[in-house]
């Protein structure tokens, strides 16, 4: 069972600021999804390798070639915050 | 004619022969979405200028001769798919006000054979759902009944195309999405093999997962607008370049010789005696049209929910990183530092599912859980493909249900964190696997403890070997040629 | 108490290729306009996918053939998941657990410790490659006050982490390395790797344990931010002194990062970043796994250039060049070609012609080869490369082609002009270009190696200074010197001065 600390340390690596309030609710959430998943721990996997993709295919690459694109521009348009051509955010700490 | 519920070979012709212009059926089906959007909310965006503009140009290259069978075409696109200078939100707070500087692949293709956008549907935020209930923008209403799910995330596109608002839309699904909603709204939909349909410019949900196909009148139309979209494309990877047959002209075939499969486990406890009915009932029509019937075992199915679940979670917990208030979309005005940039926005910007989904993906792959959840999630994956891989030497495709039940409910699903991977069960072992989907309208039925109501659609699943998109479309062509449910109305539109 | 230092380092070389890693947008270090190399890709939007550059896959491969790593038969990228401003996807696409180059090794001269018993002697050293994997770059950060400035232009550019075991025992053994290193990845032309503008980062592990101790210490300090060889070396010396006088008070040493203070010189603890450690690793599900076959990498192998350890060794034993000219020469690739082309030049000649004092027709001893490349070294590392500071261009672009540096020494070479002519020629050609005799010829820098001149010259010379001849014959040695200057004079500077010499003293003898 997960605890709220836990939830509390999920969120914080997630980036989503929970409310202490909102902390129990997903917890319990957390644990009824964790608990559905539980049984599947009872499948034997001895010797299986896991596999993430299911196309097989190999050395798919592209040429190292530069697309020239005005899309620069654009995509500094919808930045929320700029200073010039910068994207400005407050200050890291 | 009755353009709302025509087929694109219908329309198709329609324009060809001049009986209507481009501009005039855009016009005709804008009028429509205005007037049934209201009770459908089936819109989030609809793109009335760009849509009349690149209609009067269809209309140019029709008098010109140069034509392509989606010429003049209108669509509707889930709003997952990115659309240069049309806003692009995943049913999403944070993406509200996204106006994309590029297309997805698959509306640069749409757009390129002179197919017209008239706007972008609804869905589940960020395709987070089986109801088209997390949407920001409130749920969709199932055409058959307002007050009921469409089925999802793509409910905003098979209600549109349920309700006679376009004749066509592209949807996407990672465990369902397609089949799901187009089997709860009665009308014909694709989820193609993974890796058959480019995934640039589609806000990702779970990238080894995610298919964008269509949903459409007929298994015809799919096929037309399967050819559209589908091809190896150089900015992903993951795209095939195995060869695209001509499917929309090589349909008909004689079911003799053809081996379905019907696997028993897909008839779970729990199934709709009236969705089971009918699906048997349509088993036995492909059986009467030649196909040999065959009882199959894929003894992993109850499983598939679960791989499916920690596996979606974990890559939704790594692709929904990037929506973190800086580059674009929602940043949060409270926020005081980065580290507040990133979780106030992020907390304001995504619905109780999005974040769901998040915290348990994060979960399952940080220190100490990533062996026992998604390590252990990606091995019965493996095994699952394996099964499938057994399956299909004994026989050619599978039969089954799409969803075990009807269309619950608008609230009904809202509050149960399960209820879509029971709700998609039956779909997610294909898509775990790759494999190419069909769902057809087969009937309709009654929910055993709401006998009172109206009937709702059941649909057919047709699941074919991965790179098999001819044959599931010979079949579902098959069964369309000889029963007529996929040309039902809903009442009142 | 002196410990034994366990160093180890983390190396990031920024491979240049035209395109960006995952994307075609550019890849310009040099660009100073900010987020002008950006596209929908490296910028993270929406939807967006990475489709791996094939040339970056090639250059990785090179500098593992050449760490004589093991190159993985099957290779894959992981999503490294993280928060950072400079990092617009939320994750970085790197290797985990398969990368590109597994275990390799290289050796390395290591110079001699500081009050080592075998007092200036070099050992030979080898170190192990733990791992080199490829990976996608972060953009850059500005701190401004109380805000923070991104631009991204860098994000997406290809890396090549190289890891190496904790294989160091000395602060000068890991600057050696990253040295060769750095001529390595120039020499195969996968990277300007110069570290003042970061195309090469270096992060070292320290940690300090008693003399004769096997196992490795239970901690390890990591350095970061060590943007110069100075600094590696420095940095690691700052990092014994402080740690040494932490175990000597009987301090327990933990895990931990610092930064190196260029200006104060010193390290500095570094706030660890929140979770830091817990990175979620998975496979990038967006990118099919790369397979490379055994026989396609041995014939990438056959292919590589000469690597500058190799070319060290060469110019040693082949021209006899002393291990700090040849190690000068191999320190700028440009340099050692030029010096090679040069060299051919030479050689030919050597083998064409008869020449005072070099030996017969067809006649190549090693001895006169070794002659030469000296004195082609001397100009190379001298004049020539003063001149190429200056300037601050490469031999590649000079104008002075090697056949006429090889042309201007053979002049020499023969006494057809002075050192201090040459040195003028050089200068000319260097500003102009051009050949070196034509050059002596209108600057009227020629030598006179005519013995009938110079035997007028100096008849003339003993015939208006009886007095001077007179204190010679009488005993003083030194009235020769005025006479050779008067010949020199008399020939307004070109004659040859060893014949002039020899001349007046068989004259006078």
């Amino acid at each position: 069972m997960i605890t709220k600390d836990e939830v509390a340390r999920i969120a914080r690596l997630a980036r989503i600021k929970l409310p202490d309030g909102e902390l129990e609710k997903y917890r319990t959430d957390l644990n009824k999804v964790l608990g559905y998943i539980e049984v599947l721990k009872t499948v034997n996997t001895d010797g299986v390798e896991p596999l993430a993709q299911v196309t097989g295919f190999e050395n798919i690459f592209r040429d190292d070639e530069v697309v020239e694109t005005e899309i620069a521009d654009e995509i500094l348009k919808i930045v929320p915050e700029t200073s010039g051509r910068f994207i400005r955010v407050k200050k890291v700490l | 004619m009755d353009y709302a519920f025509a087929t694109i070979t219908e329309l198709r012709q329609a324009l060809d022969t001049k009986q209507i212009s481009a501009v005039e059926l855009a016009k005709f089906f804008l009028a429509r979405i205005r007037r049934f959007n209201a009770e459908l909310n089936a819109f989030i965006t609809i793109c009335e200028n760009e849509a009349l503009a690149e209609a009067a140009e269809a209309d140019k290259r029709i008098a010109s001769g140069k034509v392509e069978p989606l010429t003049g075409i209108p669509y509707a696109s889930k709003d997952l798919f990115v659309t240069r200078a049309v806003k692009t939100t995943a049913a999403s707070k944070i993406l509200e006000n996204y106006i994309p500087p590029f297309d997805a692949t698959v509306i640069a293709r749409l757009r390129q054979a002179g197919s017209i956008l008239l706007g972008k549907t609804n869905l589940d935020q960020f395709a987070h759902g089986s109801s088209t209930e997390t949407s920001f923008y409130g749920p969709t209403h199932n055409p058959w009944d307002l007050e009921r799910i469409p089925g999802g995330s793509s409910g905003g596109s098979t209600a549109a195309v349920a309700a006679g608002l376009v004749p066509f839309a592209t949807a996407t699904e990672t465990g369902g999405s397609i089949r799901q909603p187009a089997s709860l709204c009665g009308i014909s939909g694709w989820k193609p093999t993974y890796g058959r349909v480019s995934r640039f410019g589609v806000i990702a949900m779970s990238s080894s997962m995610d298919s964008m196909g269509t949903v459409a009148r007929s298994v015809e139309d799919l096929a037309i607008t399967a050819e559209a979209i589908s091809g190896f494309d150089p900015k992903d990877g993951t795209s095939g370049s195995v060869k695209i047959a001509e499917w929309s002209k090589n349909l008909p075939r004689d079911l003799r010789g053809l081996r379905m499969g019907v696997p028993q486990e897909y008839f779970v406890p729990g199934i709709e005696d009236d969705v089971k009915d009918r699906v048997n009932e349509a088993i036995d029509k492909i059986r009467k049209l030649g196909a040999e019937i065959i009882d199959v075992s894929l003894p992993l199915t109850a499983y598939g929910s679960m791989v499916y679940a920690i596996v979606t979670s974990s890559e939704v917990s790594s692709n929904l990183a990037r929506y973190d208030g800086i580059r674009y979309g929602l940043s949060s005005a409270a926020a005081k530092d980065v580290f507040e940039i990133y979780s106030l926005s992020r907390a304001e910007g995504f619905g109780p599912e999005a974040k769901r989904r998040v915290m348990t993906g994060t979960y399952a792959l940080s220190v100490g859980y990533r062996g026992a959840y998604y390590l252990n999630a990606q091995k019965v994956r493996r095994l699952i493909v394996n099964e499938f891989a057994e399956v299909f030497k004994k026989c050619d495709m599978l039969l089954c249900p799409s969803t075990p039940n009807f269309a619950p409910k608008i609230g009904g699903a809202a509050d149960n964190p399960l209820f879509g991977y029971i709700s998609d069960q039956l779909n997610i072992p294909a898509s775990l696997a790759g494999l190419p989907g069909l769902c057809v309208p087969c009937g309709f039925g009654k929910p055993a403890e709401q006998r009172d109501n109206g009937d709702m659609p059941v649909g057919l699943q047709i699941i074919g070997p991965q790179w098999g998109e001819q044959q599931v479309f010979q079949v579902g062509y098959a069964y369309q040629q000889v029963t007529e449910w996929h040309q039902a109305k809903p009442k009142g539109f | 108490m002196t410990y034994e230092s366990i160093i180890g380092l983390e190396i990031h070389v920024q491979l240049k290729t035209k395109s960006k890693m995952f994307c075609g947008s550019k890849n310009d270090p040099d660009e100073r306009e900010p987020n002008i190399n950006i596209c929908e890709v490296c910028s993270g939007q929406p939807g967006v996918l990475p489709v791996i550059n094939r040339e970056a896959v090639h250059k990785a491969l090179l500098v593992g053939l050449a760490l004589d790593c093991q190159i993985a038969e099957y290779s894959k990228f992981d999503r490294k998941n993280y928060f950072y401003p400079d990092l617009p996807k939320g994750y970085q696409i790197s290797q985990y657990d398969q990368p590109i180059c597994g275990k390799g090794w290289v050796e390395i001269d290591s110079p001699p410790r500081a009050g080592a018993r075998r007092g200036g002697e070099k050992t030979r050293r080898t170190i192990r490659i733990n791992r080199a994997h490829l990976e996608e770059d972060a953009g850059k950060l500005i701190h401004e006050g109380n805000t923070t400035l991104v631009d991204l232009n860098r994000a997406g550019v290809p890396l090549l982490e190289i890891v190496t075991e904790p294989d160091f025992r000395d602060p000068a053994e890991a600057k050696t390395f990253l040295h060769n290193l750095r001529n390595t990845v120039r020499y195969l032309g996968v990277s300007d790797a110069d570290m003042e503008k970061g195309h090469l980062r270096c992060d070292a592990n320290i940690s300090l344990r008693n003399p004769g101790e096997t196992e490795l210490p239970g901690y390890k300090v990591e350095i970061k931010n060590l943007n110069s060889f100075k600094a590696v070396e420095a940095g690691l010396n700052y990092e014994i002194a402080r740690q040494t006088e932490l175990l000597a008070v009987g301090e327990k040493l933990i895990n931990e990062t610092r930064g190196w203070d260029d200006v104060q010189s010193m390290t500095v603890a570094q706030r660890s970043k929140e979770e830091a450690h817990d990175y979620r690793y998975f496979p990038e599900p967006d990118l099919p796994i790369m397979h490379f076959v055994r026989e396609e990498i041995e014939k990438l192998r056959a292919e590589l250039p000469e690597l500058p350890a190799q070319k060290l060794e060469r110019f040693q034993t082949e021209y006899g060049l002393p291990e700090k000219d040849a190690e000068v020469l191999v320190n700028e690739r440009s340099l050692a070609e030029y010096f090679e082309e040069v060299m051919s030049e030479l050689e030919e000649w050597l083998s064409s012609s008869p020449s005072p004092g070099v030996g017969r027709v067809g006649e190549r001893s090693d001895e006169s080869i070794h002659k030469l490349a000296k004195q082609a070294v001397n100009w190379i590392t001298g004049d020539f490369q003063a001149l190429l500071k200056v300037a601050g261009t490469d031999a590649r672009d000079a104008k002075i082609t090697p056949e006429n540096l090889a042309e201007l020494i053979k002049m020499i070479h023969k006494g057809e002009v002075s050192g201090a002519a040459g040195k003028k020629i050089l200068t000319i050609m260097f500003e102009r270009g051009g050949d070196p005799s034509n050059i002596a010829r209108d600057e009227g820098l020629g030598q006179v190696s005519d013995e009938e001149a110079i035997v007028v010259a100096v008849d003339k010379v003993i015939a208006e200074n009886p007095k001077v001849v007179a204190d010679f014959l009488s005993g003083k040695k030194p009235a020769l010197g005025f006479l050779v200057g008067k010949v020199m004079a008399e020939m307004k500077g070109q004659a040859n001065p060893q014949m002039v010499n020899s001349v007046l003293s068989k004259k006078l003898g």
